[in-house]
């Protein structure tokens, strides 16, 4: 699903240029659930950001379904984006005017399916994440697992081929964070393929994969036995 | 630009933003309010000024001479300037299209004028038929000099209401009778009364040609009176009455011999001069309006631009949340557009409609002097209203434009 090789980026502050990703060799595929771990400032988000085409690489190959991801202009990537990739965010990024039900079907404005049919999709993944009821409430009026699970529910509306979260459970206590990994496992066992940025172990654990980030580089990868949410929610 | 969800997406940010919505059309709609107001009371002002000199007598050029006060070609100053009936006719025919009324006119010296054993302490003067629409006369009785008369140099005259109330008494029947000019004695065939009261109806008119011939033995002119056609509009009557006011000096000033640059000898009175000078400055204060009104305009645009510069700002992570969601940058142009466009239209439009129903109520009922019936150029009004949207456009498409060119991470990253 994913093909990475020797992947650089480097942001550059005045004179200086902070190199953050040394050479990423990395794939994954189709169905898999992987974590990608590593201190504050390792790279994590530079990495999933450029996975995300929300940033540019510097150097190096990212073939994305088959697709060649290069030299992309923001209408494409915009197109690309909407196909093939669901965002989750630490701070869920909901958009504040909306109700949930709106926030949901929003991705599928942009892929101008039709006013039904996005209300239907909308409330059949608020059902998925048990939001169903409330859809027309706006984001000020939820709790931060019930805004992370409208943001699930809204990266999973556009039916993408992955779906990317960073620090899903970053802003949320601990048992509202089972909670939400419990559905991101769900969904992964649906088949869809996920990778979660994290720094806190025992949601790494309840990935099938961790990926270690030091330096920008990899510095382990390893298949580990999932750990089920389900059994602390 | 007719897309159904489109306009959805906008409705929805435009009512679930009231307030900067509220903001942005309020100063739309201020600006065009406060233009159309103050170029409605300019056209007011003009109107009334135009009203106020456009009563009959307005378009009256009154033309006498004096002596010369400037040397010219040889002759001395102080020369006596006199007018004769070939000016008059030159003037005529020279000048005809401008002229709706005219008269010559000569001051009869008398020695006496008596009815009866009654002595009369009037003045008498020669005019033609044209001397009343002129000076505005209105018959009583009987009928106005005729050109019959001026052919015939009959010796009739015209007496005015204020003579017979002092003259004649009740019983008496004076029409037909006889006065006396100078022991000359003229039929008296009507009696004329003058909008101006008493003090106008002092004079006694007889034809022009009779004065010449029976009271002066000369081709002698005192005055020449016109009134002039009005034109289509009350700047182009000013503008024809001036025209004509000019060439008759030339003309005159050249067959008298009279310096180009001297202002004593010849005199011209135009009651437009007047009317001019008022309609400059109504000009003048219809510039200053526009001055003010097309500053609100700017200060509109400057404040819709800030607006809508804040709201951009505002939603700029909501802007990357679109993009990550896969909002192309067009499509996010053109939201915060349509929005901007939408909201100065409806404003701008709102405003134009109050603005011009509160001209169209209270105009005509306004009581005021040198204000009448303040009403707006629609074509003007609502190419303002183009002109704001379009400036609304341009100050939603630049912060929206540099938005969407942004990258989606930095507009995420936004707080
Ligand atoms: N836009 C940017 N400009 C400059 N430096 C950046 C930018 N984004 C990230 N960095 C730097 O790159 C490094 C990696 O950042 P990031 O990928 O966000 O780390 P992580 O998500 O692993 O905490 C950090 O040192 C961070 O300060
Ligand atoms: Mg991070």
């Amino acid at each position: 699903m994913i093909q990475i090789k020797d992947l650089h980026k480097s942001y550059k502050m005045g004179s200086n240029s902070l190199h953050v990703l040394k050479g990423i060799d990395f794939n994954v595929e189709d169905g898999e659930l992987v974590a990608i771990m590593g201190s504050s400032g390792s790279g994590k988000s530079t990495l999933l950001n450029i996975l995300g085409m929300l940033d540019n690489a510097d150097t190096g190959d990212y073939i994305l379904d088959g697709v060649p991801i290069k030299n992309l202009n923001e209408t494409k990537a915009a197109q690309y984006r909407n196909k093939f990739l669901g965002f989750i965010f630490q701070s869920f990024n909901l958009i504040n005017y909306k109700t949930a039900a709106e926030n949901v079907a929003l991705p599928l404005y942009y892929q101008k399916v039709g006013r039904k049919e996005r209300q239907e999709k909308a409330l059949k993944y608020l059902e998925q994440v048990g939001l169903k009821e409330w859809a027309t409430h706006l984001p000020s009026e939820l709790s931060g697992g019930q805004k992370q699970r409208v943001a699930i529910a809204r990266a999973m509306a556009a039916e993408p081929k992955v779906l990317l979260a960073d620090e899903p459970t970053g802003a949320l206590d601990s048992k509202t964070s089972y909670e939400v990994m419990d559905l991101i496992q769900k969904i992964n066992d649906a088949g869809n393929t996920i990778l979660v940025v994290t720094h806190e172990p025992d949601i790494a654990d309840m990935c099938k994969r961790i990926v270690h980030l030091r330096d920008g580089v990899i510095v382990e990868d390893k298949k580990v036995e999932q750990v089920r949410a389900q059994q602390y929610v | 630009m007719f897309d159904l969800d489109r306009w959805k997406e906008i409705f929805d940010a435009i009512l679930k933003n009231k307030l900067r919505t509220f903001l942005t059309g309020l100063s739309v709609a201020s600006g065009i309010f406060i233009l159309v107001i103050l170029l409605g009371f300019g056209q007011g002002m003009h109107n009334g000024i135009a009203k106020e000199f456009s009563n009959d007598s307005a378009n009256r050029i009154f033309v006498w001479t004096w002596r010369t006060t400037k040397e010219h070609k040889g002759l001395n100053p102080g020369r006596r300037i006199v007018m004769n009936n070939e000016n008059a006719a030159y003037i005529e025919k020279a000048f005809g299209e401008y002229l709706d009324a005219k008269s010559p006119l000569l001051r009869v010296q008398t020695t006496s004028i008596t009815y009866g054993k009654e002595t009369l302490g009037y003045r008498v003067q020669g005019v033609g038929p044209d001397y009343q629409p002129i000076e505005n006369e209105f018959m009583s009785e009987g009928r106005f000099l005729s050109e019959k008369d001026m052919a015939e140099r009959a010796k009739v005259a015209v007496l005015s209401n204020k003579m017979k109330r002092e003259v004649f008494k009740k019983d008496d029947e004076p029409l037909g009778k006889f006065i006396k000019i100078s022991g000359v004695p003229f039929k008296i065939i009507g009696f004329y009364g003058d909008p101006g009261g008493d003090q106008e109806e002092q004079r006694i008119y007889i034809p022009f040609t009779t004065a010449q011939i029976v009271f002066n033995g000369s081709d002698t002119v005192n005055n020449l009176a016109y009134n002039l056609k009005p034109q289509a509009t009350f700047d182009e009557t000013v503008k024809a009455s001036m025209e004509f006011s000019e060439n008759l000096k030339t003309y005159l000033k050249q067959v008298h011999m009279v310096a180009p640059e001297d202002e004593g000898a010849i005199r011209v009175f135009n009651t437009l001069e007047q009317a001019k000078r008022f309609h400059n400055l109504t000009g003048g204060i219809k510039l200053f309006f526009w001055f003010v009104g097309i500053c609100t305009i700017v200060a509109g645009v400057v404040g819709v631009s800030n607006i809508m510069l804040i709201v951009v700002k505002e939603r700029t992570k909501e802007i990357g949340v679109r993009k990550a969601l896969g909002a192309k940058p067009w499509s996010i142009v053109a939201m915060i557009v349509q929005e901007a466009v939408f909201v100065t239209a409806v404003s701008g439009f709102g405003g134009l409609i109050f603005s011009m129903g509160l001209l169209e109520l209270v105009g005509p009922n306004i009581e005021v002097d040198y204000i009448l019936n303040p009403s707006v150029n629609f074509q003007v009004a609502i190419t303002t209203v183009f002109l704001l949207i379009g400036a609304g456009v341009l100050a939603g498409f630049f912060p929206a434009w540099r938005a969407a060119r942004m990258s989606t991470i930095d507009a995420l990253r936004d707080e």
